[in-house]
């Protein structure tokens, strides 16, 4: 082998890595760009062109009768979802990590076999009837509800993975001293799982505040509708899309997750149980 | 007081951890388990506690049965091998947690354990974390945290285990000047002899969940009832030889031994333990009567001391029942400077006063000489 | 160590296990059962049927099977999963990790950071961005290739969403990939490399083997999500004319838009049982190897579980 052939051939790999990188980030970057500059430009419009700056846009979302409600409402859906996943999950969590229910494995693998099949696709059927019969159509509970019994399987199922590596000797001690059930979970094993319970509770929060379908098919209101919601209407009803109002509502929409997304990620690093998303 | 009456524990796949056990552990006592990895310490400890509910058998605290009594009411302050202080609580939190379960007001309770940490020199690390906390300081929290609440007994389960060697010595004495001021009943678990001898005021030897024997720490060194608790115990582990009877005195390991008193009910011919520590035997270059004669083997440096490993060849004719026909192996201490060289062929004296002799695994005693040992 | 550290007892257990339980059960589990009942009947949205429905047995089940448009919709199903998961999001999330594995900096943060950026944002912000890059006449994307006035959605529309979801979800395989190839000892690789095995023998015959597992995985994953993905209505809506109407598009459109409750449900339960498949394959892979590091546990693959 020449030494020159290998150099060369070095140099030919080296190129083709930094193409490659150069093409993907392309691909990636390209369809956001838009989202970067349309919700700054004083006259947005579809295609991608430096903009003329601006904080105008945000403007319309306060004269949009729905967006700004949305927001709130997208907050009180993926609010009250997380609460409900975590505190439900936890509590199921620390039982079925302590207190050896015969079956207990099976019941987990079935209810974690059905979280991943019962998607809304599958079901929203059902759902829908469910939800129409139950009174709950065109109220935040619907959804806070659905998306919670889709959530906990999996929830449960990482809490008992914390829980389980914590020792048991922490509530033993706590039990020797006179601590009863409730006292020990709120004192010793929620504060030990801190850090599950968080990533659940972020978890959940993406989730529905990046979801669609089943708010979609539960919420006819444009008053209780969340942003996801709210979002599709401003770019499908009625002739051409206020842009102005679509860019900068895109991008207020967009931020919270992303911030959460950093925030989990310095915090915790970005690692497999960071993998919050829908 | 603590009585156990007939407990015995067996956890389900048919493991018995305990075994119809007895005991009695008296007020103000410091008292030890002792026994090898998985004879049922721990779960003994864990049942007085209250953590593990016996399979039958009874456990009185005080004169009174709390068998079915849930462990927060027994009264009892545990600590565990790995402290278990909660990560998230500083110490002043961690101490006055019992007193919080107790309802004792915020103030109080941190003035209480204020109090307690100043006592085992805390004082300064009240606001930190168990993270940030050495293991030699962990383990004061744990020990403040059972004290603070005052309990009738204390529990500990090797709660120098996880401190490294020169640290325990210093823990030993601490602990041991700790349970005398307080004067609290303790039952300490350990699997090391030495800490048991050192610190207690009666140790039981266990095995296999039961109690092998129980006495005070000169008594299960100077005289172990059987030959278990023999090599259990001890710095260095006893010399047992097997041997027997024979024309009215002992033939063991090719040597010719006066018979013991003790010994003197048994037949011509019965099989014994002969057990004498390694302390108690002295070497000498010449040949002596009732020695073991053979050829130093292994040397090890003890600091202060040597132990001498010597090989005792088998004798000729019929070698005793039960010894290896190979011979037998004889240590001895012998103090700094008086190592023989290896190789060297010497004679091992056991002194006979200290030596023991086993009959069926029974230690045998003299019956007038037993209350003066 | 003992089967119940926190004195909970079977009734405490009970008590706290079952709230969760009674919800997973009206939201997840009798849904899942009512499809199956719903899909019997000529249940309808509006009318007569609304009010009276009645059991037609496996009439819509036998429909759906023989419909023209359910078993295009299911073609189109399997062109979107294996050209988008399976080619799309599988071959380009290797490429990334295996070519950013040992860089360390700026080049590596920034690709992944743009590969998760696509994943993270929400559906509906990712829908729009794409309508608005492939428009016909003010189209980024148009500009770019000097193409005015192609409809990339109205004469490609397969293609396109195949495309779009790539963009959306390749983020997840290159992080489960990076995530194995991390587990692949260094000193393999570097016993193969003082072996003289090229780049290609080295990733065939050291670091496949290894992370057959994730791949697989991953595989399956994927392609269950793609499978149940909703996005294309958001950017087609299933048109024109039905070309890029994949099952939950079509499952929309028959039973909530068209109010044919009944033989909505009957897809539903095909799809279900669709679904069934690949978890049951994914469990199985875990039992099987239930012991191997090689497969990322259930409880984190579900996190990532897809809506
Ligand atoms: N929860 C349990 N289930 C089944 N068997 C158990 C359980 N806990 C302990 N055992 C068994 O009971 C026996 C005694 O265990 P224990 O923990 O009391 O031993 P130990 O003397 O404390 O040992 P160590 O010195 O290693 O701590 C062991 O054989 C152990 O395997
Ligand atoms: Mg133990």
């Amino acid at each position: 082998m020449s030494g020159g052939r290998a150099h060369a051939g070095h140099m030919v790999r080296r190129i083709g890595v930094f193409a490659f990188f150069s093409v993907v980030l392309a691909f990636f970057s390209l369809p956001m760009l838009w989202l970067a500059t349309a919700p700054f430009d004083a006259n947005p419009s579809i295609t991608v062109s430096v903009p003329e700056f601006t904080l105008a846009n945000f403007r319309a979302i306060l004269d949009n009768p729905y967006a700004l409600g949305s927001l709130g409402n997208s907050v009180l859906q993926a609010g009250g979802a997380a609460l409900v996943v975590v505190t439900l999950a936890a509590t199921a969590a620390y039982a079925l990590s302590r207190v050896r229910v015969p079956g207990r494995d099976a019941l987990l693998y079935v209810l974690l076999l059905l979280s991943s099949i019962v998607t809304g696709t599958a079901a929203m059927v059902p759902i829908f009837e469910l939800a129409t019969r139950l009174n709950l159509i065109d109220t935040h509970l619907g959804v806070i509800l659905t998306v919670s019994g889709g959530l906990l399987p999996a929830a449960i199922f990482i809490l008992k993975d914390f829980m389980d590596a914590t020792p048991t000797s922490y509530e033993e001690s706590a039990r020797v001293f006179g601590a009863g059930p409730v006292q020990i979970l709120l004192h010793v094993a929620v504060p030990l799982v801190r850090p599950g319970l968080a990533t659940i509770a972020v978890w959940a929060v993406a989730n529905v505040w990046g979801g669609f379908l089943l708010q979609f098919i539960l919420i006819r209101d444009p008053q209780r509708a969340p942003g996801s919601v709210v979002l599709y209407t401003l770019y499908t009803e009625g002739g051409q899309p206020d842009l102005s109002l679509l860019s900068a509502f895109s991008l207020l929409y967009s931020l919270p997750v992303v911030l959460m997304y950093l925030f989990v990620s310095t915090r915790y690093g970005f690692r497999f149980h960071g993998g919050i998303k829908r | 007081m603590i009585s156990l009456h007939g407990l015995t524990k067996e956890f389900p796949g048919g493991v018995r951890a305990i075994d119809a056990l007895d005991l009695e552990i008296a007020d103000g006592e410091f008292f030890a388990l002792l026994g090898p990895s998985g004879c049922g310490k721990t779960t003994l400890l864990r049942t007085i506690a209250g953590l593990e509910t016996p399979t039958r058998g009874r456990v009185a605290i005080g004169g009174v049965d709390v068998t079915a009594t849930p462990p927060g009411r027994r009264d009892v302050a545990m600590v565990f091998q790995d402290y278990a202080l909660f990560p998230h609580m500083d110490v002043t939190d961690n101490i006055a947690y019992p007193l919080r379960i107790r309802k004792v007001p915020r103030a109080e309770r941190r003035a209480r354990a204020a109090e307690t940490a100043a006592r085992l020199s805390l004082a300064e690390l009240l606001a930190r974390r168990p993270g940030q906390l050495s293991g030699g300081q962990q383990q004061r929290v744990a020990l403040a945290r059972a004290i603070a609440c005052h309990p009738r007994a204390f529990l500990f389960d090797e709660p120098l285990s996880n401190l490294d060697a020169r640290l325990r010595l210093e823990a030993r004495t601490f602990l041991k000047r700790l349970q005398r001021d307080l004067a609290v009943t303790t039952v300490f678990v350990t699997h090391d002899q030495g800490e048991a001898l050192a610190l207690a005021d009666r140790v039981a030897v266990m095995s296999g969940g039961r109690i092998m024997q129980v006495g005070t720490p000169a008594e299960v060194f100077q005289r172990p009832a059987s030959t278990f608790v023999a090599s259990f115990i001890g710095s260095t582990p006893m010399n047992l030889l097997p041997g027997e009877v024979r024309g009215g005195g002992l033939r063991v390991a090719g040597a010719r031994l006066p018979l013991p008193q003790e010994a003197a009910g048994l037949p011509e011919g019965a099989g014994v333990v002969y057990g004498v520590r390694p302390e108690y035997v002295d070497l000498s270059p010449a040949p002596r009567p009732g020695a073991f004669a053979g050829r130093v083997a292994v040397l090890e440096n003890l600091g202060t001391a040597h132990l001498v490993t010597l090989e005792v060849p088998a004798e000729d004719g019929e070698p005793p029942a039960g010894s290896e026909p190979g011979g037998a192996t004889v240590q001895a201490v012998v103090p700094e400077g008086g190592e023989p060289a290896l190789g060297e062929a010497v004679w091992a004296a056991p002194r006979h006063e200290r030596a023991l002799v086993y009959h069926d695994d029974v230690l045998l005693t003299r019956a007038p000489d037993r209350a003066a040992r | 160590m003992t089967s119940d550290p926190s004195g909970l007892g079977r009734g405490g257990a009970a008590a706290l296990v079952l709230p969760a339980l009674v919800l997973i059960g009206v939201f997840l589990v009798f849904p899942a059962l009512w499809t199956i009942y719903l899909g019997l009947t000529d249940y309808r949205l509006t009318g007569l049927a609304a009010a009276d429905p009645q059991v037609v047995g496996p009439a819509n089940y036998l429909d759906a099977l023989g419909d023209e448009r359910f078993l295009g919709s299911t073609w189109l199903s399997v062109q979107y999963v294996l050209g988008s998961a399976v080619i799309g999001q599988a071959c380009l999330g290797f490429a990334i990790a295996w070519l950013v594995r040992d860089r360390r900096g700026p080049l590596r943060r920034v690709v992944e950071g743009v590969v998760l950026l696509s994943w993270i944002l929400p559906g509906s912000v990712v829908a729009y961005l794409w309508i608005a890059l492939l428009d016909r006449d003010g189209g980024t994307l148009n500009a770019l290739l000097n193409t005015p006035g192609a409809a990339w959605l109205l004469d490609h529309p397969m293609l396109s969403l195949v495309v779009f979801n790539t963009w959306r979800g390749t983020a997840f395989s290159m992080m489960l990939y990076a995530a194995a190839l991390e587990s692949v000892p260094p000193s393999h690789l570097e016993t193969a490399r003082l072996a003289g095995a090229s780049a290609f023998q080295q990733l065939r015959d050291v670091v496949l083997p290894r992370i057959r597992g994730h791949v697989l995985t991953n595989l399956l994953l994927i392609s269950l999500w793609t499978f149940n993905d909703f996005t294309p209505f958001l950017i087609t809506a299933g048109g024109p004319e039905g070309a890029s109407e994949t099952l939950p598009v079509y499952v929309y459109i028959v039973a909530l838009r068209d109010g044919e409750l009944g033989v909505g449900a009957a897809v539903s339960f095909l799809i279900l049982a669709v679904n069934l498949v690949f978890a049951l394959v994914y469990l199985r892979l875990l039992r099987a190897r239930g012991r191997d590091a090689d497969v990322p546990a259930p409880a984190r693959a579900a996190t990532r579980t897809a809506a």
